[in-house]
């Protein structure tokens, strides 16, 4: 069978533990996590998450069938289901120096990130979009001047009217 | 009975609450002034609302406020235990023979530590148990303070839910939570860890009658529409077979007589899982015998060869299944299960019903009985022709002129001296297979084993929780000489308790389902799984204070049998001494499909002297 990605959005009671009992079934069952995002909704007694994973039919089935039986998961969706928006944020540590100097601001630019932090020899460049998006920037980075990557994984919503929400 | 050793209750002091206490009390429920409690008071309040008859546990540090609140009433009953796994089995034992929830005390660390098994055992048999363990101070969580373990992340893994109590405001509607989410949708043990300091404060106490969690709602009513569809499937099929497991015992009495009914109206051939004995008669003609790795012939090769299956409350196990791209290979199936998680997860299914198995039952046999038409289908008589030519191979024969002592002809005669009517718990090994294939159970709940994670030392603490749920009750242990030894220690609270239960030790002097597989599958090299040093049965029961019989004679089982039966007063110990070579039969290797079946060959001895087979 067909091995797809997916991003499950999950909506969660705010308690303590909540993460681990999803950490806990992935590593249980042997569910593989590519990323895991978390945090509070504007209703602070919920979390919501994004969750991308992979996985044929049967095991996506037992993924979304797994977690709806965690007794603090409310709701969730697969947003690859439907039209779907995926960003991801990344902040990166470029050696700036020199012609180069010009050179990643310029990449910036193209990319619409900004340079957040500037200093004598490093810029630091925060960018958002889609996972590929940011694959690109970093492979129009030449490697050696890459210090340091930080990714916070895939936040996802569903485009128009499809909404994860209690109401 | 007697509850315990100590001096009858002193009356408790008057308890005297502050102005401010009483205020508080007021503030939150002005209808009904609530009694401001302790936290420890709190939990065996919340045990009496929610009607409980006995907890079993071990006291210890962090549990020693709530064991001074069981000291100051009597309506809830403590059991004390030798050991925490004890109490976790018992708990469970209680909870599968009576349906309602078996409740655990522990402290602390090791105390909860000892009762993992127990847990996990209850988990992946889906039984409804909560487990109450005492916590070090709050102050003190995360500091590896004196007899410190996270109790909900060692548990994590092995429960339906667990709870860390922050709050003592929050500690009756935790509890309350507890219960309802452990014997709702499918059963499963819930753990509350409670910090110590959390059972000294107060609040003011009320125990809510109805609960609603946002994130838990479990659907016990089928789609009428699916049940339609199924309903059509099983008419039109030509080689039907319903498969039922332990969902049916779960879901109640009344998902037994429906599904008793539902086979008989089909008349079509029905099979239980090991966990799901009982829920049909095994007397009736249309029971087939258990299915899977040591199943019936007939059982095996009828699922094999189905082209329609309807399962109840089962959920394709690997003993069960065999290996998968060899199962079932013709049938359509129908699937009903009140996990949607189950559904779907081992095999492909045609109608997936999502519901409580008593009540899409009875909505099958309602449209079955308003569907009008002949519901006569007219391909089961060459169907039943093929079924009686597997059943006529009598895969569960065995020599029944032997020498020896044969453990199946132990269990054919427990079964004759009880009436069929004992409640019988098991171990784990041969002897609770043999027990499985020969005790032909008509009821549910009356066959209590762990089947799942299939556990040594389930037997006996087990039977203790039978008992106290049904006094007066005939239950019957039937173990094997390693098995028992592991939780021994019980035989201590049954003479506490005075629990006259009928222990059947089926002693081969080895390890004998690991035996068996050294022997198919490791060219007799018998690693480990003898026992050099027994003990003597007789005298270490009698060392507890209990009956003890040796049997070493075939014509002395009945005998020994009934008078142990007919003594209602007394623990007996029976040790059976047990012909060592006996196997168990039919087997299906692990990895192999339904129709390859290792039966016993007319040369394995079983049919006249008896093998020469090496043993050590
Ligand atoms: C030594 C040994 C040998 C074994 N050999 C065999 C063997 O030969 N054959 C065999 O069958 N087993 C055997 N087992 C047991 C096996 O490991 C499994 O425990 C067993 O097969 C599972 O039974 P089950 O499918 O009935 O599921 P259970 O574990 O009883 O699960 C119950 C199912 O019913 C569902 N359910 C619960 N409540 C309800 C409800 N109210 N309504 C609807 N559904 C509900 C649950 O969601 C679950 O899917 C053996 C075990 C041991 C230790
Ligand atoms: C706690 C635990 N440890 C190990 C096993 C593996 N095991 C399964 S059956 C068995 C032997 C049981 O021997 P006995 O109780 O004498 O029963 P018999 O098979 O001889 O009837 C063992 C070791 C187990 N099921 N449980
Ligand atoms: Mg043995």
């Amino acid at each position: 069978m067909e091995e797809r990605r997916r991003i499950i959005s999950i909506l969660m009671e705010n308690e303590a533990g909540a993460l681990s009992r999803v950490a806990g079934l992935f590593s249980a069952r042997g569910f593989n996590i590519e990323s895991l995002t978390v945090a509070p909704t504007e209703d602070s007694t919920l979390s919501r998450m994004t969750l991308v994973t992979g996985g044929d039919e049967a095991v996506i089935e037992q993924i979304t069938k797994q977690l709806h039986k965690l007794v603090d998961v409310v709701k969730l969706m697969d947003l690859t289901d439907g039209r779907h928006i995926q960003r991801e944020l990344m902040l990166v540590k470029v050696e700036a120096t020199g012609e180069a100097r010009e050179e990643v601001k310029r990449l910036v630019d193209i990319f619409r990130g900004n340079v957040v932090d500037v200093g004598e020899t490093l810029y630091t460049v925060e960018l958002t979009g889609a996972g590929g998006k940011l694959d690109a920037f970093l492979e129009a980075l030449s490697p050696n001047r890459i210090v340091e990557v930080v990714r916070s994984g895939i936040s996802g919503i569903a485009r128009g009217g499809r909404a994860l929400t209690v109401r | 009975m007697r509850m315990t050793d100590r001096p009858p209750l002193p009356k408790p002091p008057p308890r005297i609450y502050t102005k401010a206490m009483q205020k508080v009390a007021a503030a939150a429920d002005p209808a009904a002034a609530a009694e401001v409690l302790t936290g420890a008071e709190i939990v065996v309040r919340c045990l009496r609302d929610e009607k409980i008859e006995f907890i079993f546990g071990y006291p210890g540090g962090a549990a020693l406020h709530i064991y001074d609140a069981l000291y100051r009433q009597d309506e809830v009953k403590h059991i004390l235990t030798r050991h925490e796994q004890g109490a976790a089995h018992a708990a469970d034992g209680y909870a599968r023979a009576t349906g309602r929830p078996g409740v655990v005390l522990v402290t602390s660390g090791p105390g909860v530590t000892n009762t993992i098994t127990g847990i996990a055992t209850a988990y992946m048999d889906s039984i409804p148990m909560v487990v109450i363990c005492g916590q070090v101070p709050r102050h003190l969580i995360g500091d590896d303070a004196f007899q410190e373990v996270d109790a909900c992340g060692v548990s994590r893994p092995c429960v339906k839910h667990n709870f860390l109590v922050n709050d003592v405001d929050e500690l009756a509607l935790t509890i309350k939570k507890a219960f309802y989410i452990a014997t709702t949708g499918r059963p499963g043990p819930v753990l509350v860890d409670i910090p110590k300091d959390v059972t000294a404060q107060t609040a003011p106490y009320r125990y809510p009658q109805q609960i609603r969690i946002r994130s838990y709602a479990p659907v016990h009513r089928g789609h009428p529409g699916q049940v339609r569809k199924a309903v059509q499937l099983l008419r039109d099929a030509r080689r039907p077979m319903i498969y039922t497991g332990g969902g049916v015992v779960q879901s109640g009495g009344a998902a037994a007589a429906a599904l008793t009914d539902l086979v008989r109206i089909l008349g079509y051939p029905c099979t239980n899982t090991l966990m799901g004995l009982g829920a049909f008669p095994a007397s009736d003609k249309l029971f087939v015998g258990m299915l899977g790795m040591h199943g019936t012939y007939e059982a095996n090769m009828a699922m094999h060869h189905c082209d329609v299956l309807l399962a109840v409350g089962a959920r394709f196990d690997d003993r069960v299944t065999g290996e998968l791209s060899t199962f079932c290979p013709y049938a359509k199936i129908i699937h009903v299960d009140i996990d949607p998680s189950s559904i779907g997860k081992n095999v492909k299914v045609t109608v997936p019903i999502v519901g409580d198995a008593g009540k899409v039952l009875a909505d099958m046999v309602a449209v079955l009985r308003g569907g009008g038409g002949d519901s006569h289908n007219q391909h089961l008589g060459s169907w039943w022709k093929q079924i009686e030519e597997w059943r006529a191979v009598d895969s569960l024969r065995y020599d029944r002129g032997s020498a020896l002592i044969k453990p199946q002809f132990v269990i054919e005669k427990l079964h004759e001296v009880t009436k069929g009517e004992a409640f019988v718990t098991s171990d784990v090994g041969q002897h609770q297979m043999w027990a499985a294939q020969f005790y032909n159970f008509d009821r549910p709940r009356r066959w209590i084993n762990s089947g799942g994670l299939g556990t040594m030392g389930f037997g006996l603490p087990a039977a203790m929780g039978v008992r106290l749920g049904h006094p007066g009750a005939t239950v019957c242990c039937v173990t094997g000489e390693a098995s028992i030894i592991m939780c021994i220690q019980e035989l201590s609270t049954c003479k506490q308790y005075d629990l006259p239960l009928k222990i059947i030790n089926l002693n081969n002097r080895y390890m004998g389902m690991v035996r068996q597989w050294q022997e198919f599958f490791y060219d007799r090299r018998y690693s480990h799984s003898y026992m050099d040093a027994l003990p003597d049965f007789v005298a270490l029961a009698e060392s507890f204070g209990h009956k003890g019989v040796r049997v070493e004679h075939p014509g002395d089982v009945e005998s020994a049998l009934a008078e142990a039966i007919s003594d209602k007063d007394r623990l007996v110990f029976m040790d059976f001494i047990t012909d060592q070579t006996e196997n168990v039969y039919p087997m299906i290797a692990a990895g192999k499909g339904h129709h390859e079946m290792h039966l016993r060959s007319a040369d394995s001895g079983d049919g006249g002297a008896p093998a020469e087979r090496e043993l050590a």
